[in-house]
């Protein structure tokens, strides 16, 4: 489970999240929509601890930080682990090859043997659709490809949480469906999950949640079809016309 | 220039003398260059980029302390001329019971020069590399360390390798600087070739034919491993 108390985030003078409280039950997907500088990637970024917040508490799996005060760096490294990230521009390492990106991550942080690594890797880029692709660099893939070597890096390190970054977003059209496969077979295998989307038929068909945030606070929060067809307030409203 | 061609080819018996000369002078020549010349230059450069390596991530550094001794080391060798260094450290450290043989004198200032220079162009490249890249390497658990190693440094040394080749195939030129403290690197044995037959054009000209050959070749080098190294890069 992840529970998310009072987080703020505050970057200078500007307020970006102001009180997110947030809890995911383990094997749920929450999608989280809102308009362009509502604190999504913030959000996202908080809990996978790039972006350090200027308080709150964020529990995943019986581990807790607390922000409020100063949080040493090896205890961020280890809440880090619980958490793996899916960036909108991949952000695959460039001179390592497919299967080298995934393994990069076990051998180095985890430790584990290399060729053990380069086993569980191999199975990691079969189950996204690469098995073919394992020797490429990020170069000679395709965005969606690139994404989905990306998802299966954060996989390798076996997080509890899957953070997604509007993973399709910077795809050609034609290339979104392969990475929403991706990520509802992984929804259908239990894997928690927390997306930031514009999908909408994604939300409607793998999201058990569905978050509207506007101006650093979640405004509503409900089941997919609840949300989509009969929003409370009037901010998701406006935000749902706009978009569809 | 006619008049030296002239006197060349109008007397056979000069003629003679000075291919005599450009041939004896060949061994020697050669000799300074795989003795000196290019050990100097070869040790130099490594010692020197690990200095600058060293040199850069301190300036990158978090903690002011590095910061400030990187800076300042760069400035000072940047802002000194290499050849008064070289005097410094061969005929000025004696002064206080420093005696340093000739071509580790050289060594040492060989490798500072390159240090601070080459800092810069590491550092420049560590920076070019987008933040996304350090984060994909947070994101996977990595320390800072560890992502300035396996993520970070080798993709700045692809985007450094043009100028740091560059930087090499200056100091191997620069190397003849070490002449002044007695080190019988090419030049030096040019010179002390000429003491005895004062043909300077030719000799010093052959020396100069004899670096040119040897960069030459590094900048095949240089080409051959760009191209290895582009094969990733989009
Ligand atoms: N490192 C930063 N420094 C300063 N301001 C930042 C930083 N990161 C984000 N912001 C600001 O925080 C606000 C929220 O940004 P965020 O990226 O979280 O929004 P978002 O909801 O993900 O938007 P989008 O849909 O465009 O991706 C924006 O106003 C942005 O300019
Ligand atoms: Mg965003």
């Amino acid at each position: 489970m992840i529970s998310i108390k009072g987080l703020y985030k505050q970057f200078g003078q500007l307020e970006v999240l102001k009180g997110i409280d947030l809890q995911v039950e383990k094997g749920n997907v929450v999608v989280v929509i809102g308009p362009s500088g509502s604190g999504k990637t913030t959000m996202l970024r908080c809990l996978n601890v790039l972006e350090t917040p200027t308080k709150g508490v964020i529990l995943i799996e019986g581990q807790s930080l607390d922000f409020s005060k100063a949080v040493p760096k090896r205890s961020v490294a280890s809440f880090r682990r619980l958490t793996g990230m899916v960036f909108q521009n991949y952000n695959l390492f460039p001179h390592k090859t497919a299967i080298e990106n995934v393994m990069e991550g076990p051998v180095i942080v985890k430790g584990v043997d290399k060729e053990v690594a380069r086993k569980r890797a191999k199975v990691l880029l079969e189950k996204v659709g690469l098995g073919d692709k394992v020797s490429y660099y990020p170069a000679q893939l395709s965005g969606g490809q690139q994404q989905r070597v990306g998802i299966a890096r954060a996989l390798a390190m076996e997080p509890e949480v899957m953070l997604f970054d509007e993973p399709t977003s910077a795809l050609d059209p034609e290339l979104v469906g392969e990475v929403l496969k991706v990520m509802k077979d992984l929804a259908q295998e239990g894997m928690t999950m927390i997306v930031v989307t514009h999908e909408m038929r994604f939300a409607r068909e793998v999201a058990d949640e569905v978050i509207f945030m506007d101006g650093g606070v979640i405004v509503e929060r409900n089941k997919p079809e609840e949300i989509f067809t009969n929003p409370i307030e009037e901010r998701t409203r406006k935000f749902l016309n706009m978009i569809q | 220039m006619k008049m030296y061609l002239n006197s060349i080819f109008a007397d056979p018996e000069r003629t003679a003398r000075l291919v005599d000369i450009a041939k004896t002078s060949l061994q020697p020549l050669l000799e300074g260059a795989v003795m000196n010349t290019i050990p100097l230059s070869i040790i130099s450069f490594i010692i020197g980029l690990i200095l600058a390596v060293l040199t850069a991530i301190a300036r990158i550094s978090q903690v002011k302390f590095f910061q400030i001794i990187a800076r300042i080391y760069v400035s000072a060798i940047r802002g000194t001329p290499l050849l008064v260094q070289l005097f410094i450290i061969f005929y000025g450290l004696p002064n206080i019971g420093l005696t340093i043989d000739p071509f580790i004198s050289a060594v040492i200032g060989f490798s500072l020069s390159v240090g601070a220079y080459a800092s810069e162009i590491i550092r420049a490249a560590i920076l070019s590399i987008p933040k996304g890249q350090w984060e994909a390497g947070y994101s996977i658990g990595m320390s800072y360390t560890q992502a300035l190693k396996r993520i970070i440094l080798p993709q700045a040394a692809r985007v450094s390798l043009p100028p740091l080749s560059n930087s090499f195939i200056s100091l191997v030129k620069d190397t003849s600087l070490a002449s002044v403290v007695l080190v019988t690197e090419m030049f030096r044995r040019a010179q002390e070739i000429t003491a005895a037959n004062y043909e300077f054009l030719l000799v010093y000209s052959e020396a100069a034919l004899i670096y040119w050959v040897i960069c030459f070749f590094l900048s095949v080098i240089q080409g051959f491993l760009e191209k290895r190294l582009e094969r990733y890069v989009s």
